[in-house]
């Protein structure tokens, strides 16, 4: 049972049935779900929301699921309330949405669980994908959970920690020689040619739902109502577009009053296509060659650019772009104030959100939310040359002590 | 027959060649295009191209050879 409807382009408006694909035949533009609001109105309230398990899929009414989802054992995550953060950066009312802590460590088990339900349910026997990291975890892991067998595409270069955190799962993993773009083609062409769910392509406008309850689960945990601020970061520009479609949705289905969210894209300067276009008053978006440490969201033609850079206007919000050492800079602060250890899109969003309330463009008049959606621990390459090395003692008291006043006492 | 879309996105610099039209005599693929926005200083295209796929390669080959960037409809498809 679902209240999805039907695929709709969101450029011309054509509709198609609900099916495995993700551009419009007809004028090449990406289709979304549309659903059944009426009757989810009618069925879905928050007593309902409130009584089912603690997990994202207590909104499956929102969802383009069918009854049986892959669930890996993802809960809603922490909305923390972020005091320290928030006296550093003159912030009274700011959480962290923390999706850290995800089974795959990133905000990435949202949407995955989505798009690999779907592709049960649509009969592929394989899933796959072709990331630089978080996506390649949570597929893997879905697709052994699924009991489906599943392709995984990656650069030849990427990190160590992110092939095993892949291959760990039993994927096919293939690496990629080449340069970005080509990687880009090659994987495009696979997916053309091979009756595969590809979570990002062919199951986009399924996967890319998903993020939506990153929308629900804060407006549930502030006591139903819409943050006055949100920093989010972006890649493609997904995330970002449906936390803005999932606080309409609450809206239209009485959840929560009117939205008022003024929406802030985050990027890293190296890779900043949405926010050149939005500084320049741009509506299109110009591809870029990446070069940032904030790999993950290094996205140099991101799909829904031109959607975000709507959002960011309908919802009278803005964008900044955060230069590689500030971001490793935010990474520490987050780490140091909140006790949280982000990645590196993490930093991005605390750069940026830094700079936004000194800049006045976030103030104090209502709840900030920064998502974090990614796990320190997947890129401490980034941060490793930034720490304080540890005190090396002899294994006597002495040795501790004399170390000790050498360096002055602490705290 | 293969069928496959790309978009191109041209450097100021190339925006008057006749790139699409040598894609399609060189190399024996159909060229189809959809979209189109073309300014004085940019310009991007999206099309279909119909052909041999080891023909389709080749072409695309070329193209990003002559300082063309050739992407995916829709967008990247390598995700974080
Ligand atoms: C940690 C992290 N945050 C944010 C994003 C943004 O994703 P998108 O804008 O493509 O939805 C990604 C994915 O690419 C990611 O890995
Ligand atoms: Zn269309």
């Amino acid at each position: 049972m679902t209240y999805a409807r039907a695929l709709r382009c969101r450029r011309c408006g054509r509709e198609y049935p609900l099916e495995a694909f993700s551009i419009c035949d007809f004028c090449f533009g990406p289709v979304e779900v549309v659903y059944d609001y009426e009757a989810i109105a009618a069925n879905m309230t928050k007593d309902t929301v409130v009584a089912a398990p603690w997990t994202m899929w207590r909104y499956k009414d929102l969802l383009p699921v069918g009854d049986k989802v892959i669930d890996i054992g993802s809960t809603v995550t922490p909305l923390v309330k972020a005091d320290n953060l928030g006296r550093r950066l003159g912030l009274k009312d700011l959480y962290v949405k923390n999706d850290c802590v995800n089974p795959t460590n990133s905000f990435k088990d949202r949407v995955v669980a989505v798009a690999v339900s779907r592709a049960l349910d649509f009969g592929f026997d394989t899933v796959a994908c072709a990331s630089t990291g978080n996506l390649a975890n949570s597929v893997a892991a879905h697709a052994a959970k699924a009991g489906l067998k599943a392709f995984v595409f990656i650069p030849a270069d990427l990190e160590q920690g992110k092939v095993v955190g892949t291959a760990i799962y039993g994927p096919n993993v293939v690496t990629v020689k080449g340069n970005y773009d080509e990687v880009n083609r090659l994987c495009s062409e696979i997916a053309e040619n091979y009756n595969w769910g590809f979570v990002n392509i062919n199951l986009r406008p399924y996967y890319s739902e998903g993020s939506k309850t990153l929308a629900y689960e804060v407006a549930e945990q502030l006591g139903w109502r819409a943050p006055a601020y949100a920093v989010v970061p972006a890649a493609s520009g997904s995330l970002y577009t449906k936390i803005w479609k999932g606080l309409g949705e609450l809206h239209k289905i009485g959840f929560i009053g009117n939205v008022g969210t003024r929406m802030f894209l985050a990027q890293a300067a190296g890779c900043s296509p949405i926010v050149d276009a939005y500084k320049s008053g741009s509506t299109q978006v110009r591809p870029v060659k990446p070069n940032t440490i904030a790999k993950s969201i290094a996205i140099g033609n991101p799909a829904d650019g031109f959607y975000a850079l709507k959002v960011i206007k309908e919802s009278n919000g803005g964008a900044w772009a955060a230069p590689d050492p500030e971001i490793i800079d935010a990474i520490k602060l987050l780490a140091e104030t909140e006790g949280i250890f982000a990645e590196t899109a993490g930093g991005v969003v605390i750069a940026c959100l830094k700079r936004l309330a000194e800049a006045g463009a976030i103030r104090d008049d209502g709840p900030t939310v920064a998502y974090i959606t990614g796990n320190g621990l997947k890129t401490q390459e980034a941060v490793l040359g930034a720490l304080t090395p540890p005190t090396l003692v002899e294994p006597s008291f002495n040795s501790f002590e004399a170390a000790l006043n050498g360096k002055g006492r602490q705290g | 027959m293969a069928k496959h879309r790309v978009k191109f996105t041209f450097p100021q610099e190339l925006i008057s060649n006749p790139i699409i039209y040598n894609l399609g005599m060189r190399f024996k693929v159909v060229t189809n295009i959809r979209r189109a926005d073309v300014s004085a200083d940019r310009g991007w295209v999206e099309l279909e191209l119909e052909g041999k796929k080891e023909d389709i390669e080749k072409g695309l080959q070329w193209v990003n050879a002559q300082g063309v960037r050739v992407d995916p409809v829709g967008g990247d498809i390598v995700e974080g």
